[in-house]
């Protein structure tokens, strides 16, 4: 199934562009997809760090299962105020 | 009130939408962009925000203060874009019918606001610029090197 990723902020400006249509397996979870955009982008966040992702506008942990259509976010940490 | 803008925030706007004559508190918090960082000179702040996140995680702390403080008048305001040095970015205002609730909710509201709302804030100075708060993201040169020989 194709998902579009879209980067914000510091990973935007790492990955140089602001989205992505990536092509993954049936019944992946938010954990493959960031599996394999780290693949993908290995300098967008160190291997320690947790890159945080929303999906359909919310916070989804890392076992969510995606399906074709969802909108994925990569959230970097947040600094808004 | 939720608000996000590009636009130059009013707080006087902001306080009238909480203002009522049951309520005898009103707290207003203004945050305005600071002109260092550490000692290095900031000329500009630069705000992203992936929008409709961002509101809809507003909304969720407009409604949870509302139920834990009892209270029903909170507006919340948020610029995003080029904000210049000594600008509000940020506007916060709360009623109540007495002030600890008003100061309490304000607090809370600003504190959630910088943990869960996907608005990002970048410091500009003369020579670079920064992401606040994502040093866990620095990769040093010998991690970069590593990352690079990985991939080939």
């Amino acid at each position: 199934m194709q998902i579009l990723v879209r980067f914000f902020a510091l990973y935007r400006e790492r990955a140089g562009l602001n989205q992505i249509a990536l092509e993954l397996p049936q019944d992946s979870t938010v954990s493959d997809l960031t599996e394999e955009v780290r693949r993908q982008f290995p300098n967008l966040a160190p291997p320690q760090v947790d890159i945080v992702v929303a999906v359909n506008a919310d916070y989804a942990a890392p076992e969510t299962a995606l399906k074709s259509g969802d909108d994925v976010c990569l959230i970097p940490p947040v600094s808004g105020g | 009130m939720i608000e996000l803008t590009y636009q130059t925030l009013d707080p006087e706007k902001t306080t009238a939408l909480v203002r009522k004559d049951s309520n005898g508190a009103v707290v207003t918090f203004l945050g305005t962009t600071r002109n260092s960082f550490e000692g290095r000179r900031v000329i500009m702040l630069e705000y992203e925000a992936f929008e409709e996140m961002a509101i809809n995680k507003l909304e969720d702390i407009h409604r949870e203060l509302q139920a834990e403080f009892q209270i029903d008048d909170i507006a919340i305001a948020h610029r995003i874009g080029s904000v210049p040095i000594g600008e509000i970015s940020l506007v916060v205002a709360v009623a109540s019918p007495h002030r600890l609730e008003a100061f309490q909710a304000c607090h809370q509201a600003v504190n959630r606001l910088k943990e869960t709302v996907p608005i990002w804030k970048k410091e500009i100075y003369e020579d670079g610029s920064r992401w606040v708060a994502c040093e866990d993201h620095e990769i040093s040169s010998a991690e970069g090197a590593e990352v690079e020989a990985h991939r080939h």
